[in-house]
This record gives C-alpha cells, sequence and structure tokens, in this order.
C-alpha cells in the first residue's frame, strides 16, 4: 500500500490527482508558504547508486512539508560489509515511515517494497523504471502543453538503458501518445517495452533519424548515453555523441515543442537552446520537488489541502 | 497404443505422457530427478502421438507425484497427461496446471536482476503474461524469459 515501483501502480485518475496537488504545492516547493503536512515523519533516502537531483529534490520535498530525512549510501556502510538488500531495508523498516530507493539492480524497488511494511519509492532500480522521474515529467509536459493527452514525443538517446524513458513511455502510452523511439541500433527501447507500448494501442516509430522528427513533435525528451551502463568503454565510444540538438535546429519547430532532459547532460543539448523559450529541463529539475512532496503525501495517505495558502 | 508398450508397463508409480518430443530430459531435470534418481525411469522418446505429433512419455517406478511437482511442468509440457499407476492399474488422472505464477520454479536469466545478488533471500517469481504463445517474465526486474533461459535456470 503507497508503493510507487512502476507506472502501473498509479491509475490514470491517481496521476492527474497527484499533478494537481504538486499544481498546489508549487508555493510551498518554493519556499513562499509554510506547510507541514509531514511533521514527525521521517523519510529515508536509500541510495545505493549516485544521484544528485533525485536524492536532493525528495530531501527539500521532505524538509519543506516539516519531515525528517535520513540519508543512506552504501559507500562505507554494512552493504560494503556484504549485507543483503533485504537485510538492510528490514533496519530502514524501523527507522522510518517512508523510503525512497535508487539501486543499481533491476528489480530493486519491487525487493524491497515485498521485503518490508513502509511505503517504497522506486527512485531508480538499475535500467528498470523511474516513476517520480516520469511523474515530474508528466507535470513539465501538463505545464507547458496545458494537457497530457494524444501529444506527438520523440524519445532520443538511450532507450535501452534509460530507466527514465521506459516508465515515461508507458505513462504516455496510456494517455494516447504517439512515440518516436529514435536510438542507435544498439541501445533500442527493450522488445518487451515496445511490445507492450503496442499492445496497449501506442502508434511507434523506431528510427536512426532524429532530425526528421523535431518539426511534428510537441515533446522532445532527450536522455544521455549512460556510460557507466556499458559493458566496456569500444561500446560507448561507438554511440557517444551521436544525436545533439542545437538551437539551430529548432527554427521549423512547433510554437510550443518543450525540451526535456533528466540531466544532468553531457552534450546532447548545446547550451545554445538554454536560452530558447523550448528549453524546460531546468524548469524540469525544479518540478521534481512539488510532484514529489505530492507522491511523498500521497504514499503517507496525507490529503494536499484544496487552497494551500 | 502400440507405443506406449516399447518398455513395460509398470506395476506402481506415474506415466507422464504428452511431453513435447525431444523434452523429456527436461522433464527429469525439472522434477529434480537427474540427481538422485533412487526408482527405475523409462523414457520413451519422438514416438507418433495423436494428439500432439510426436511426443515423449516418462514411466517413473514406485514413485507418485504430486499436483504441486506436476505444475512445475507446466512451462514445457501444458499437454502432460499423468497417470498414477496402483498394482498395474490407472488409479488416478492428473493435468498439469499453468498458473499465473511460477515460485522458486526457475532463477532469472538477467545478470543485473536483484536475485542476481548474493544471498537475498526472497523467492525467484515469475509471471505468467501470456499463455498461448507463452510469455513469462521476472516478477521483479520484468525481463522476458525463453523457455531455454527457463529450463538453463531450473532451480
Amino acid at each position: 500500500m503507497g508503493d510507487l515501483v512502476t507506472m502501473d501502480d498509479l491509475s490514470n485518475d491517481e496521476i492527474t490527482q497527484i499533478l494537481d496537488e504538486a499544481e498546489r504545492l508549487i508555493p510551498v516547493a518554493e519556499g513562499r508558504v509554510t506547510l507541514p503536512l509531514l511533521q514527525g515523519k521521517v523519510l529515508a533516502n536509500m541510495f545505493f547508486e549516485n544521484s544528485t537531483r533525485t536524492r536532493m529534490s525528495f530531501e527539500t520535498a521532505m524538509k519543506r512539508l516539516g519531515g525528517e530525512v535520513l540519508n543512506f549510501s552504501s559507500i562505507g556502510t554494512s552493504v560494503s560489509k556484504g549485507e543483503t538488500l533485504y537485510d538492510t531495508m528490514q533496519m530502514i523498516d524501523g527507522y522510518a515511515d517512508i523510503a525512497v530507493i535508487r539501486h543499481p539492480r533491476q528489480g530493486a524497488a519491487q525487493y524491497s517494497a515485498d521485503s518490508v511494511n513502509i511505503p517504497i519509492l522506486n527512485a531508480g532500480d538499475g535500467s528498470g523504471n523511474h516513476p517520480t522521474q516520469t511523474m515530474l515529467d508528466l507535470f513539465t509536459i501538463r505545464q507547458s502543453q496545458n494537457k497530457i493527452e494524444n501529444l506527438r514525443v520523440v524519445l532520443v538517446g538511450d532507450l535501452r538503458y534509460g530507466r527514465t524513458v521506459h516508465s515515461l513511455s508507458h505513462a504516455l502510452t496510456r494517455f494516447g501518445a504517439s512515440l518516436i523511439l529514435v536510438s542507435p541500433p544498439s541501445l533500442r527501447m527493450p522488445s518487451e517495452i515496445v511490445s507492450d507500448l503496442r499492445n496497449s494501442g501506442c502508434e511507434i516509430l523506431e528510427t536512426e533519424n532524429f532530425k526528421d522528427q523535431l518539426d511534428s513533435a510537441d515533446v522532445i525528451y532527450m536522455t544521455r548515453i549512460q556510460k557507466e551502463r556499458f559493458p566496456d568503454d569500444d561500446e560507448y565510444s561507438k554511440v557517444a555523441g551521436i544525436f545533439k540538438l542545437s538551437s539551430n535546429d529548432l527554427a521549423d519547430v512547433k510554437e510550443n515543442l518543450i525540451v526535456m532532459h533528466p540531466l544532468p547532460r553531457v552534450d546532447e543539448i548545446d547550451s545554445s537552446v538554454d536560452k530558447t523559450r523550448h528549453s524546460k529541463y531546468f524548469q524540469q529539475a525544479f518540478n521534481g520537488v512539488p510532484t514529489r512532496m505530492a507522491l511523498l503525501c500521497r504514499s503517507l495517505g496525507i490529503d494536499v489541502p484544496k487552497k494551500v495558502k | 497404443m502400440s507405443e506406449m508398450r516399447r518398455v513395460t508397463a509398470i506395476r506402481n508409480g506415474t506415466v507422464i505422457d504428452h511431453i513435447p518430443a525431444g523434452y523429456a530430459l527436461q522433464v527429469i531435470r525439472m522434477l529434480r530427478m537427474d540427481m538422485n534418481i533412487s526408482t527405475p525411469v523409462s523414457l520413451v522418446m519422438n514416438v507418433p502421438s495423436d494428439k500432439i505429433g510426436r511426443k515423449d512419455v516418462l514411466k517413473i517406478e514406485d514413485r507418485e507425484l504430486n499436483q504441486e511437482e506436476l505444475d512445475r511442468l507446466a512451462i514445457i509440457a501444458p499437454a502432460a497427461s499423468i497417470a498414477i499407476i496402483r498394482n498395474h492399474v490407472v488409479s488416478g488422472k492428473l493435468k498439469v496446471e499453468l498458473s499465473g505464477e511460477l515460485i522458486n520454479i526457475a532463477s532469472c536469466s538477467f545478470s543485473n536482476c536483484i536475485t542476481k545478488a548474493d544471498r537475498e533471500p526472497l523467492p525467484q517469481r515469475m509471471k505468467v503474461v501470456n499463455q498461448k504463445p507463452l510469455e513469462i517474465r521476472c516478477y521483479y526486474c520484468g525481463k522476458g524469459q525463453s523457455l531455454e533461459e527457463l529450463i538453463e535456470n531450473i532451480i
């Protein structure tokens, strides 16, 4: 109860409700309004893998709502002594009211959710899922497009190992998106996911041709080619830097096209894009705070007031 | 019935019929009988079958398999029919059933699945996403498992 492991854990109505709540929480996320909804609650930030935005935005979200945060990293703890994930999670079950977990192994969030009683939020499991990122992505899309239904979305880069695009493509499909999947052949979206999306009625185009897809798009979602997920450097260097977006590419795009990126970026979005009206990736990073506030409240069974003042 | 007489009838035990041709050895493995067979086992392979074209048959003497053991066969021999023999007479007939989930039957084939980490205690779980064609995925990591991988990774 209250777990968020994959986007399947949320109905479309729940997604919409959480986005509405996140919107109401923006003044709290910005620190303009004090709202201690989670006072007395403790969040365990369980990061077995590096994170900047996700860890910090969860921490800010919890603190802005009056809660406390325990930060865990696998370096220098019992994990480096060989403790199992199961045992580590048993400990956290006794220390915190809710846990956010990021882990290099796929399935670790589901495994954790099955191991403990407290709610588990998946903040990335290997190349699996990253549903809280998807929620802030949907929030960002809705903010700019005023809707999340029936959009034409171009997902670019590492679609094989990129967990953000795995969760996002599932969610967008449920809202009637057509998806253009742009990747080198070695980094195509896993076949299980493509088959699920097609079975759900999603119109999908898989291509290596990036620039042709820009003009008809409502959303361009760039991702980093993740060096750390490659078995060896040779394989990585074959595809590194393959897709690059610069402001010159945006001459003929739709007026309200938005360019998104879960960050960190390397060289896939040139800094010339930053100043265009299309760039939303820094806004997207901020949106992690109100969205994760709403998700923490949902998992802890706390109602977000209809009016936040 | 002529193919059934290629080996002698058994007095007591279990006959597993309508195993897809070529899979009898895997069935033996799935029943965990490859390591410690204590009773005679007769094996007939690749005989004609009206029902499935070609089939394998196993006769296991002095051992009655239970439903839980038989359900392990569901992924490779979903059409198998099983007879429990007592004193040369069929005393019971059983079918294998493919349930929605396979628990501790095969381990995940994906090297980066959480279940591949050392000493993790939770059970191996596979979801049956689709029966025909058979589609099975790891409950934890979601990776699809081919039949060959499942057989390779039988626990």
